[in-house]
């Protein structure tokens, strides 16, 4: 069969010579490896990292699949796969599915058997206290702060008996942060692959019921009604109708945000209420990405208040030209009844009857974790993340460490601990601490570095892939099948030049397209176009209002974009792998959402 | 009693003045299953028609000393018979209800002179309609107000077949026992037309409806001759799983002077599909309406009316029960004796042998 260039054939892009710099040791391919590496089939993932990794970002991703790995492996036993292992090359992320050995499937069966069983008998509470878990964790990491260190400790320090001071805390506190995460991602994994496990099982029996029945039908049985995902759009459309309501709407037709806020106040009472009125919506809902949440470079809504903003703007405008902008729940819950009513009906049997119900049953306890811990753990959390560390930068900048505070995010995770030990045993002294030399060279290399490596187009896999691709995770999550990685082999393009991917979200449309490469863009499309992008995130939910389709490079039938895509009912061709490269902002084309289809038409 | 009854306004106790056929018609209608739309000119016309024109008398006349053995007999004066119904006067209040209700019939489609069927639906409450299926007359494509008046009668005088006759003669039946009522039904002008299976004929799923549609008439489509071009709709998603469009090289088309015909299509026409998106979804919702009602699969004929506003264009020709898979009997998930409430078991084997790697096909 064949394959894909092997790890140990990439060359490195020129200008980026000694990239491997960036990132861990133990992440990046070595010569030692090579041969297990050129036997391993390793896939991209361009769903949670599609451009090249920062270098300090690059550990979320680490710790990450390290939890997911564990889960699997060390705490549920899951009876076919164990972990993933990954590689990052050329600054992105490869991953390859570890499987279980045969011979242990049965033993390990029987474990998982008795721990995931667990979970499941004891599901909603056990999700109760995980809510409670994950914001006491937020709590923890919004209370790290990191100070500049004073010139003199307070006289509370020494007259407490404390015994230690503000360097010391800074190095602790770093150490704080990076155990939050480790924590929040073994939080994360905790439910997850287990609410993938019992999705697929009323998946399976669905499929082998109705062959012909769609994954979109099946998600939709499943899907819940009211979804924190979606609640920061729900918060938008709020705002605007609060806006609307209480006549305070011209204050919008200001450019910016300060303009706008500055007429909101001069409005008294009704303006002050407006501007609370978010502040409150803010926290936490606008802790929200424009991307995946996993770079520190994506804008964040509540540090970019332009963003929300402009989308309620933009939902003031519908609900003045009479639109009805709410989500219609009691519709969008009656709908889900009679699918499911439906189904139910055309069932051979009364046995098929019951174990649909209690499959489906099943599904719907777990499936809340599925689609809400994503708002929780990627853009909440991280966005705390994000923003301590930017305060840490701020303190390097400060001492003349780091040119911008954000500059940190290139400096690696072990190298913040070494950088700190200088800076406080230099404020100790006090004396010259060498990171003011050392670092912004070092940092401005890397800078040069990571440009060359984000304009490297990395190859969708590497290495040989499966004959038939069976790893549950690997085709939930990353939406990787036997046909996507035939398609890849294939350049993209079919016989008759259309591009091949996952059927998202049903129906065709035609139109124009309009190509766009991250959330900066999304100004640009316009009404009734067909965005095509990389991927999409969830927060990108108010232009879907206003599009005739999408169209990614990457994703599954379960990735966060996917979906949005569903719950707005457009069509959606996902994990195409080339239409970023293939489609031009302007051409037309048609996307058939049912068949996983796009054909450019020009 | 009503001399007209449309279809959409049929409603159970008609039936003894309707008849079979008639009744059927209506009460597809009612169920949501679009017949070509029509009317009935029901039994108290012709009860009145052949009271006026004294018939009983003169049938009574004719039959008299009928020995149902001599053939040559039997059709010298059922014929008699026949003609003497064909060209009796109709009360005239009758006969300009039915002129009325075919203008309006026309009127409905902006069309003058509206192709119709003229189909015979006889009632009677010892010998069932069934057992003289086909015996009683049908015309088709009759156009005209006057011509239709001439089909009415005709219909009413194929009560007096020469079979029919004999039977009640031979049963002792009155001849006054048996009604006529006629179905007058707009001509089926299709764009495209085929048939329609709910459920999939490949692997006998439920969840989908199989189409296989053509341009034109559908007699190219259910005789096999045609490759037609196949969809597959989600039943209850009503999502279109599947499309072929097939190179349909030839087609059943009406001709000027109302017979069908089969012409070559040419290449642009022959690859373009026949239905538009609307139209396939359309089908399968009544493809879905028609085994609702009838509480099994079905198997249907359908066509898209020309001469019928988007939205009301789709027809119901036929309906039946599907047989290959409804003979096989139900394929269920759960095999016998296994318990369905052990989720953990069904987790495990999920994850060990994954369903989920499968293309919609099962492939």
């Amino acid at each position: 069969m064949a394959g894909f260039p092997l790890p140990s054939e990439i060359t490195t892009p020129p200008g980026a010579e000694g990239w491997q710099e960036l990132y861990s040791y133990s992440s990046t391919c070595s010569p030692a490896r090579a041969a297990y590496e050129d036997s391993m089939f390793w896939f991209q993932d361009g769903v949670h990292w599609p451009k090249a990794l920062l270098p300090w970002d690059a550990s979320l991703m680490e710790v990450a699949i390290m939890a997911l790995s564990q889960y699997n492996t060390r705490h549920l036993l899951v009876p076919p796969a164990n972990g993933i292992d990954y590689r990052i090359v050329n600054g992105y992320t490869y991953l390859s599915p570890v499987p279980a050995p045969e011979a242990d499937i049965p033993a390990r069966a029987e474990q998982f058997m008795q721990r995931a069983g667990h979970y499941f008998m004891n599901w909603n509470e056990l999700y109760d206290n995980w809510l409670v878990k994950i914001r006491d964790l937020v709590k923890e990491m919004e209370g790290i702060s990191f100070d500049p260190l004073p010139d003199v400790e307070p006289l509370e320090v020494v007259t407490s008996g404390a015994g230690r001071g503000a360097g010391g805390d800074l190095q602790a506190n770093y150490l704080k942060l990076l155990t939050c995460a480790s924590t929040l991602w073994q939080y994360h994994f905790e439910f997850l692959n287990l609410g993938y496990a019992a999705y697929l099982d009323f998946f399976g029996f669905c499929k082998t019921a109705f062959p012909g029945i769609s994954d979109l039908a099946i998600a939709k049985m499943v899907a819940g009604v009211e979804v924190d995902l979606f609640r920061p759009d729900e918060e938008l459309k709020r705002l605007a109708r609060m806006a609307v309501d209480t006549g305070i709407t011209d204050a919008f037709k200001l450019g910016d945000v300060e303009g706008t806020c500055e007429a909101l106040r001069a409005k008294g009472e009704a303006g002050q209420a407006w501007i609370s009125s978010f502040q409150q919506s803010a926290e936490p809902w606008f802790n929200f990405s424009t991307g995946s949440g996993f770079s520190s470079q994506d804008k964040i809504w509540i540090e970019h208040v332009e963003i929300p903003f402009d989308f309620i703007k933009g939902y003031i405008d519908n609900l003045q030209k009479g639109d009805d902008i709410a989500r219609p729940t009691e519709a969008i819950s009656a709908e889900r009844d009679r699918i499911v009513g439906e189904y139910a009906a055309l069932l051979a049997s009364d046995e098929d009857r019951e174990a649909f119900n209690g499959k489906l049953g099943l599904a719907r306890v777990v499936f809340p974790y599925v689609e809400n811990h994503n708002f929780y753990v990627e853009h909440w959390s991280h966005s705390v993340i994000w923003r301590k560390m930017k305060d840490l930068g701020g303190i390097f900048a400060k001492e003349g460490f780091l040119e911008d505070p954000e500059d940190i995010f290139f400096m690696k995770r072990h190298e913040v601990p070494d950088a700190l030990f200088d800076l406080y045993s230099a404020w100790a002294a006090p004396a010259q601490p060498a990171g003011p030399h050392y670092w912004p060279p070092i940092i401005a290399k890397r800078k040069e570095i990571h440009a060359a490596l984000n304009a490297w187009k990395p190859t969708p896999a590497l290495g040989t892939p499966p004959e038939v691709v069976t790893e549950p995770f690997t085709i939930m999550l990353w939406g990787i099948t036997s046909d996507s990685i035939a398609s890849w082999l294939g350049g993209g393009a079919s016989d008759d030049g259309s591009l091949g991917g996952m059927a998202a979200s049903p129906g065709v449309e035609e139109g124009l397209a309009r190509v766009i490469f991250g959330p900066d863009q999304i100004n640009e499309v316009q009404e009734g176009e067909i965005l095509v992008a990389p991927l999409t995130a969830p927060s990108w939910a108010p232009i879907f209002g206003k599009i005739k389709a999408t169209v990614t490079d990457t994703g599954g039938m379960m990735s966060h974009a996917a979906i949005v895509c569903r719950e707005y009912g457009l069509p959606a061709v996902t994990g195409t792998g080339f239409a970023t490269s293939t489609i031009k902002t302007g051409q037309r084309i048609r996307v058939d959402g049912s068949n996983g289809k796009v054909t450019i038409l020009d | 009693m009503t001399t007209i009854s449309w279809f959409e306004s049929y409603w159970a106790g008609m039936k003894s003045e309707v008849g079979g056929k008639a009744a059927s018609l209506g009460e597809m209608t009612g169920a949501g299953l679009p017949v070509p739309p029509g009317f009935a000119v029901t039994t108290s016309a012709y009860r009145r028609a052949r009271d006026e024109s004294d018939l009983d008398a003169h049938i009574a006349r004719l039959l008299h000393g009928l020995d149902i053995t001599d053939t040559d007999m039997v059709s010298e004066r059922c014929a008699k018979i026949r003609q003497h119904i064909a060209t009796m006067p109709i009360p005239e209040g009758i006969e300009l209800q039915i002129r009325g209700a075919y203008l309006e019939l026309g009127a409905r489609f902006g069309m003058k002179d509206v192709p119709v069927a003229v189909r015979s639906s006889a009632t009677s409450e010892d010998s069932p309609d069934a057992s003289f299926a086909g015996e009683h007359d049908t015309y088709l494509w009759v156009r005209g107000a006057e011509d239709v008046i001439d089909a009415v009668r005709r219909c009413w005088a194929s009560l007096f077949t020469d079979r029919a006759t004999c039977y009640r003669v031979e049963m002792g039946y009155e001849h006054r026992s048996v009604e006529m009522c006629v179905v007058i039904q707009k001509m089926v002008h299709p764009k495209a037309a085929g048939v329609a299976f709910t459920l999939d004929p490949t692997n006998g799923d439920r969840s989908q409806v199989a189409i296989d549609a053509a341009w034109g008439f559908g007699e190219g489509v259910v005789a096999g001759e045609v490759t037609p071009d196949n969809y597959r709709v989600d039943k209850v998603m009503l999502d279109i799983t599947k499309r072929i469009v097939s190179d349909k090289t030839h087609e059943y088309v009406l001709t000027d002077h109302d017979t069908v015909e089969r012409v070559e299509t040419t290449p642009e026409r022959a690859s373009a599909p026949c239905l538009t998106d609307n139209e396939i979804k359309a089908i399968a919702r009544l493809a879905k309406t028609a085994e609702r009602h009838y509480g099994c699969p079905q198997d249907i004929e359908w066509a898209v009316d020309v001469d019928l506003p988007e939205g009301d264009n789709i027809i119901l020709l036929q309906s039946r029960p599907e047989t290959v898979w409804s003979k096989k009997g139900p394929t269920t998930v759960v095999q016998p004796g296994q318990k369905t409430g052990d989720f953990m078991s069904s987790i495990v084997s999920t994850l060990m042998s994954p369903l989920y790697t499968k293309g919609p096909d099962g492939s």
